[in-house]
């Protein structure tokens, strides 16, 4: 015999949730800002980050009918900002797929409310990054080149699939691909919702049109859970061999400061510490503009933070441990590297690196400071500068002074170089800023699944086999028992 | 259990339309639970169940099959997997051999990572395939909703109204009894 629930027991699976909605309230909630005409604060965002979008392809433009030149690139620093830039955002993307499929697998129930936008940010931080492999390419139009076709045109000379590079082609298209799609499969009972409500003409047909003929049928949930569940399975060895491949691109060459096997855990783990800074930077603001602090509580950034003090603290070990086998290995180049990341020409942006990757994720060791939304805004911005100046390190500062002096150089940026980075936020900002606009920025269903099996287990205090059987569910109750 | 000629059978019968469907509406997911326990408890067949939301429990209630869809992602990937292998082994050995730094013209580590992405790719876009197929979903499908609100905020069970050895009486009673807010019959193309 179980023992009979008490009412708080019984609350605990809304505990992801303020307040008691009713899984009517929910599709209005997250519903309304598809409906309502946006307000001021999204027009001024998105008038900056289409400007800059703009900018974006301005900058291109004039990228590719010049030449790379533009950049600030010589022979010593021949991947400065373009190479920075890619792996900056394919980092940003790992987040989304760390909430959807990893938090899936391992059952975090507050993965529910930030996992469409995550997704979304992921999708938009991969285009963002695919970019510049492409534009880096002193000719971009040949960048198909990259990929094997038939019929090969190039005689039977084929891509060397031994190199990291190609690899990392392959994985990012795959990561984009399954990224998207494990996405849109999220949307389509949303979309079905939203077709469901929808007053207008367009707008009942393009959702009619992308739910598929979605009619809740359960035999059909039955096998949708399923496929969720396989994709997560697939995605989370995908995401972690995503960046670990980012960083065999330098960690496969002899290049002092490159040529390391920690490269992978350490890309790996640096990427969820940029993604959950970018995540928190995106969603403290999104649930102040769009009024969802019922769905993204301060529980939820409460964790995030947690996240963001692990996985820094791995980076700083990361860090360390890089210096100490420097020293260790004896080898005079490897010293010479570290001694001059610390107190060369770019030392600013090595302590700019530490003081955000290293000392700020510990000023989120109390829950005063996890809970302050405006302090882990703040916070989150030192992240992503952080990280952006970690692969600036990496990249840079390893090749402007690797063996010989006489090859030794400095990367000074141009205004075109500045430009594209920046640009490359506007792109990402603007589909962002387009997403929450046209499309539920929270799983409706899965909130649903989150509060309905509170107020199922709330009148069935009986029911005798729900614990076996609530998969996913099981999670959050288990924790407020046990508090 | 039916064998599998017959289940084939169950199958085109549930994809045919228009069916005679006796239909019950809940606002609350318990009283969805107590109906379907109620109403297989007397070995009424459900044709389906229409829910906001995939609610835990019902799998077992319904007496649906574990879904076959992992084999369909284990066989692709295994194809993908194959696919990559040998087209690399074709390029690197037999097609244009190529000294890469004096490594193996069968760099077969090498190729392990590509191989791996080719087989979450194919096993991906093959399980959310088969998804579509099976659940008989595609772009611009019209979607026959059996009560208003499925998709938002109410449950519905589906039985269909059977010529033979079907108390239609009985069952109406049972899923009132069970706390449906209407219960009625409808003609349906599912």
């Amino acid at each position: 015999m179980k023992p009979k629930r008490t009412e708080d027991q019984v609350l605990a699976p809304t505990h992801w949730v303020d307040g008691h909605p009713t899984l009517g309230e929910i599709t209005d909630d997250i519903a309304h800002p598809m409906e309502a005409r946006p307000g001021k604060g999204w027009w001024i965002c998105f008038g900056i980050a289409l400007a800059a979008l703009l900018n974006l392809g301005g900058m291109v433009t004039w990228l590719i009918a010049n030449g790379i030149g533009v950049w600030g690139l010589n022979n010593s620093v021949g991947w400065a900002f373009d190479i920075t830039n890619f792996v900056f955002w394919i980092g940003i993307g790992h987040a989304g797929t760390l909430i959807s499929a990893i938090l899936l697998l391992f059952r975090q129930k507050w993965r529910t409310s930030i996992n469409r936008s995550a997704e979304a940010m992921t999708i938009f931080a991969v285009m963002c990054a695919g970019l510049f492999p492409a534009i880096h390419m002193g000719r971009p139009w040949d960048a198909f080149f990259i990929f094997p076709y038939f019929p090969n045109q190039r005689g039977p000379l084929w891509v060397n699939f031994r190199s990291p590079l190609v690899w990392d082609v392959v994985a990012i298209s795959t990561y984009g691909t399954i990224s998207l799609v494990f996405w849109f499969l999220g949307l389509i009972p949303d979309l079905a919702t939203l077709r469901d409500r929808a007053t207008g003409k367009i707008k009942k047909f393009i959702f009619g049109l992308l739910s598929f003929g979605w009619n809740g049928s359960h035999r059909t949930w039955a096998r949708y859970e399923i496929a969720s569940l396989v994709l997560a399975g697939l995605a989370t060895p995908l995401v972690l061999s995503v960046h670990s491949i980012v960083s065999m691109d330098f960690a496969t060459s002899l290049l002092p400061g490159w040529h390391t096997t920690i490269f992978p855990p350490y890309f790996v783990a640096g990427a969820i510490y940029s993604g959950f800074g970018m995540v928190l930077t995106l969603l403290i603001i999104t649930r102040q503009t769009m009024h969802l602090q019922r769905y993204i509580t301060v529980r939820h950034l409460d964790k995030m933070a947690k996240v963001l003090v692990l996985t820094g603290s791995i980076v700083s070990y990361a860090y360390a441990t890089e210096f100490f086998s420097a020293w260790y290995t004896g080898n005079m180049y490897e010293r010479y590297h570290f001694i001059n990341r610390a107190t060369g020409p770019y030392a600013w942006c090595f302590y700019l690196m530490v003081l955000c990757n290293v000392i700020t994720p510990h000023l989120l060791w109390t829950k005063k400071a996890r809970m302050n939304a405006w302090f882990l805004f703040a916070v989150s911005i030192l992240v992503n500068i952080g990280m952006w100046f970690e692969r600036f390190v990496i990249i840079v500062v390893s090749l402007h002074r690797a063996f010989l002096p006489s090859g030794w150089g400095m990367f000074y940026p141009t205004a075109i170089d500045i430009g594209v980075l920046v640009g490359s936020f506007g792109l990402f900002f603007t589909m962002f800023l387009l997403f929450i606009r046209f499309l539920p920025m929270i799983a409706m269903w899965e909130i649903k699944g989150v509060v309905g099996h509170g107020a199922h287990k709330m009148a069935l205090t009986t029911d005798d086999d729900d614990d076996d059987d609530d998969g996913g569910q099981g999670q959050g109750e288990r924790e407020v028992v046990n508090a | 259990m039916t064998t599998t000629t017959e289940g084939r059978d169950k199958e085109k019968e549930r994809w045919s339309m228009p069916k005679n469907l006796i239909v019950a509406t809940f606002s609350r997911p318990a009283t969805l639970m107590h109906a379907v326990h109620a109403v297989t408890k007397e070995n009424f067949r459900i044709y389906d169940v229409y829910a906001p939301y995939p609610v835990h429990g019902l799998d077992a209630a319904m007496g649906i099959r574990h879904s076959r869809l992992p084999w369909v992602t284990f066989i692709v990937g295994l194809c993908g997997l194959t696919l990559a292998l040998t087209f690399q082994f074709y390029t690197s050995v037999l097609d244009w051999p190529l000294n890469v730094g004096g490594k193996p013209d069968n760099s077969t580590l090498a190729f392990i990572p590509i191989s791996f992405e080719l087989t979450v790719l194919l096993g991906g876009l093959a399980t959310v395939a088969a998804l579509f197929f099976r659940a008989r979903l595609y772009p611009g499908k019209k979607a026959v909703l059996i009560a208003d609100g499925v998709t938002n905020d109410i449950f519905a069970i589906a039985l269909r109204i059977r010529e033979t050895s079907f108390d239609g009486w009985r069952l109406k009673e049972i899923l009132k009894q069970s706390g449906a807010s209407d219960v009625h019959e409808q003609e349906a193309e599912l």
